[in-house]
């Protein structure tokens, strides 16, 4: 059990969760009875047969869904009880998220993915030189997504979601357009920068040789969480 | 306009494709209006220079041509002249006449007969003024693209009537498609009364004329003078001064007409415009759900796609108005044709903002998008 103080401590603390999707026929519990606490600086993956409610999860966590029941709680604050606007602005400064790969804006350029995301937050000075260096892309600074190959444009992804310092990061499948070689590159990376910034991360992954980075590894069946 | 900008120049074989269309649109819209101030110019500016408030008609006459249907008698003028309210009543005599200038050219002109040194002299360019001189004429200084000079003599075809061009209209003057010459009421009563005798008219002829009717009564009087009550007295109908425009020939059908095209081009680019957003903004809407997901505001995304819309419309009107009033300065001078400042800013005005309208139909998706669709799997 945990205590109330380690829910604030923690990065995020979800608890007892239940999410239903769909309608009439159609609705299926996507996320059953799902308890899930990560600490500052922790890294954890998710794995799971697919369909079994693994993004479910992290757009729960990432204030994107409301849960039916039970709490999520980011840093202490409680995402069930913030309207949409707040949850953008929370995701904003709070989350950083890493998509699929291919997701970033096709008109900017690795510099300008960086500096919107800042402009977005309300920094409209951020210099992109630093972060980009630190995942290794600096010398991309002005290409755009499709001059670049599907792992450097996964660590531009990273960069983008650091950008706000971002204490929680949620990672879907970074690795599903990967080779093994890049997958490694990018994987640990991830892992990098969660002990560098204490930066508490929740990679779901399809990826199974990846998961030597990871402190934990969860598996989801059937929209229930187990070690 | 940080996301608006950048696109703009990403995408740009597409966005210009799109403004070529908006500047053609606004080409088009331009050389419309162009149009359509030429033809109420060459229509009624011989009327929109008067400084009369409203003319009254016979009762009866049918709105198209009524001015040289209308015929009102002397009692009827008199009671304008002197009902309560009416500053001035003057009669105007309206007809239109084929004629032959002394260099053999033929012209056609709208006589305006009306009281010399009367509110409704026209102000002159060159020459004099209408005054007493019979057979005097003040012409539209549009007629001299035809040939007609101060001292030229119109004869007036089948009557032999010889009118002499006394002076020009500043500025044009024109009633019907045809240049407007004022003459004296007396002279225009000869002609119209058919007892016009070739050679210059004389003052013999003008006493024993016993013809004293005019096409209409002008009248200058404050909006508030109850002039349906004059109208009742007098057995005639009144109409304001730009409702009269419609009694002048052909006036309504082109007006119409253009104005219907104008419609439909203003209805076009809000659809085309619309159309383009829709397509655009359906295909950047993983780009949309994304930018929701990592947070940012519907408002942000919203304004910054209406600022591309702006942007793309504001630019390519502009050029378009540009080339379309390039064009009009190169249209050959018999075709009516004015372009003016206040409708071209209008139409430009209007093209914009039906733009933006269209746009924002599309754009308004943009808050419909589920930041949700963002993460992998759930596309
Ligand atoms: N919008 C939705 N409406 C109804 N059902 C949904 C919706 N989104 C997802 N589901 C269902 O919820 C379940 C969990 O989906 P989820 O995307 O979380 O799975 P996943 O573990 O991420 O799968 P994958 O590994 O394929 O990405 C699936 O059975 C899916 O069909
Ligand atoms: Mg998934």
């Amino acid at each position: 059990m945990t205590t109330p103080t380690s829910t604030t401590t923690s990065a995020l603390d979800i608890r007892d969760v239940t999410l239903e999707l769909g309608d009439g026929d159609a609705r299926i519990r996507a996320l059953d009875n799902v308890s899930l606490t990560v600490l500052p600086g922790e890294f954890v993956a998710i794995v799971g047969p697919s369909g079994s409610g693994k993004s479910s999860l992290l757009a729960v966590a990432g204030a994107l869904t409301k849960a039916d029941s039970g709490t999520v709680h980011v840093h202490g604050t409680d995402l069930g009880r913030i309207r949409s606007n707040a949850a953008a602005r929370f995701r904003l400064h709070t989350i950083g998220f890493v998509f699929q790969s291919g997701n970033l804006i096709p008109a900017l350029t690795a510099g300008d993915q960086l500096r919107l995301a800042g402009r977005l937050a309300g920094n409209s000075s951020v210099d992109p030189a630093p972060l980009l260096d630190a995942v290794g892309m600096k010398h991309r600074l002005k290409h755009r997504p499709g001059q670049l190959s599907g792992g450097e444009r996964q660590r531009v992804g990273i960069a983008r979601a650091l950008v706000n310092s971002p204490s929680l990061l949620l990672v879907d499948e970074p690795t599903a357009a990967l080779d093994r070689a890049r997958s490694h590159e990018v994987v640990q990376l991830l892992a990098v920068q969660a002990r560098r910034a204490n930066v508490a991360v929740v990679m779901v992954t399809h990826d199974h040789d990846v998961l030597g980075h990871c402190d934990r590894v969860l598996e989801m069946v059937d929209g229930t969480l187990s070690p | 306009m940080f996301l608006a900008l950048r696109e703009l120049r990403f995408a740009r074989g597409r966005f210009t494709l799109m403004g070529i269309v908006i500047a053609l649109i606004a080409v088009l819209v331009v050389l419309l209006s162009g149009l359509s101030s030429g033809l109420v110019n060459d229509g009624v500016s011989g009327l929109k220079a008067m400084p009369a408030t409203a003319f009254a008609f016979d009762k009866g006459t049918i709105t198209d041509n009524a001015f040289s249907r209308s015929l009102v008698d002397s009692q009827q003028l008199q009671m304008w002249k002197k009902a309560q309210g009416v500053d001035k009543a003057e009669p105007l005599g309206v007809s239109i006449v084929n004629g032959t200038t002394d260099v053999g050219k033929q012209v056609d002109l709208t006589l305006f007969g009306i009281e010399p040194a009367g509110f409704l002299e026209p102000s002159v360019s060159s020459g004099s003024t209408v005054g007493n001189d019979l057979g005097g004429i003040v012409v539209s200084e549009t007629a001299k693209s035809e040939g007609i000079k101060l001292g030229s003599v119109v004869t007036l075809d089948r009557i032999g009537l010889k009118l002499t061009v006394v002076g020009f209209t500043e500025g044009q003057a024109t009633f019907g498609h045809v240049d407007v010459a004022y003459l004296p009421i007396d002279t225009w009563r000869l002609i119209a009364s058919n007892t016009a005798r070739p050679g210059a008219p004389t003052a013999e002829q003008i006493a024993s004329l016993e013809y004293r009717y005019s096409s209409v009564v002008a009248i200058q009087a404050p909006s508030r003078t109850d002039l349906a009550a004059v109208d009742a007295t007098a057995g005639t109908m009144t109409m304001s001064h730009t409702e009269a425009f419609n009694a002048s020939p052909g006036y309504e059908a082109e007006t119409m007409t253009l104005t219907m095209i104008q419609v439909f081009l203003y209805a076009i680019c809000a659809l085309v415009v619309g159309a383009f957003f829709t397509v655009w903004t359906i295909q950047r809407k993983g780009d949309i759900a994304i930018l929701r997901a990592v947070g940012s505001s519907r408002g942000y995304l919203l304004r910054d796609s209406m600022a591309q819309a702006a942007i793309l419309l504001i630019g390519f009107t502009a050029i378009g108005v540009a080339v379309g009033v390039g064009f009009g300065a190169l249209m050959p001078a018999a075709m009516p044709f004015d372009l003016e400042a206040g409708p071209i800013g209008l139409a430009s005005i209007l093209t914009i903002t039906l733009g933006l309208i269209g746009a924002a139909l599309a754009v308004i998706r943009i808050s419909r998008i589920d930041p949700l669709t963002a993460l992998g799997g759930q596309r």
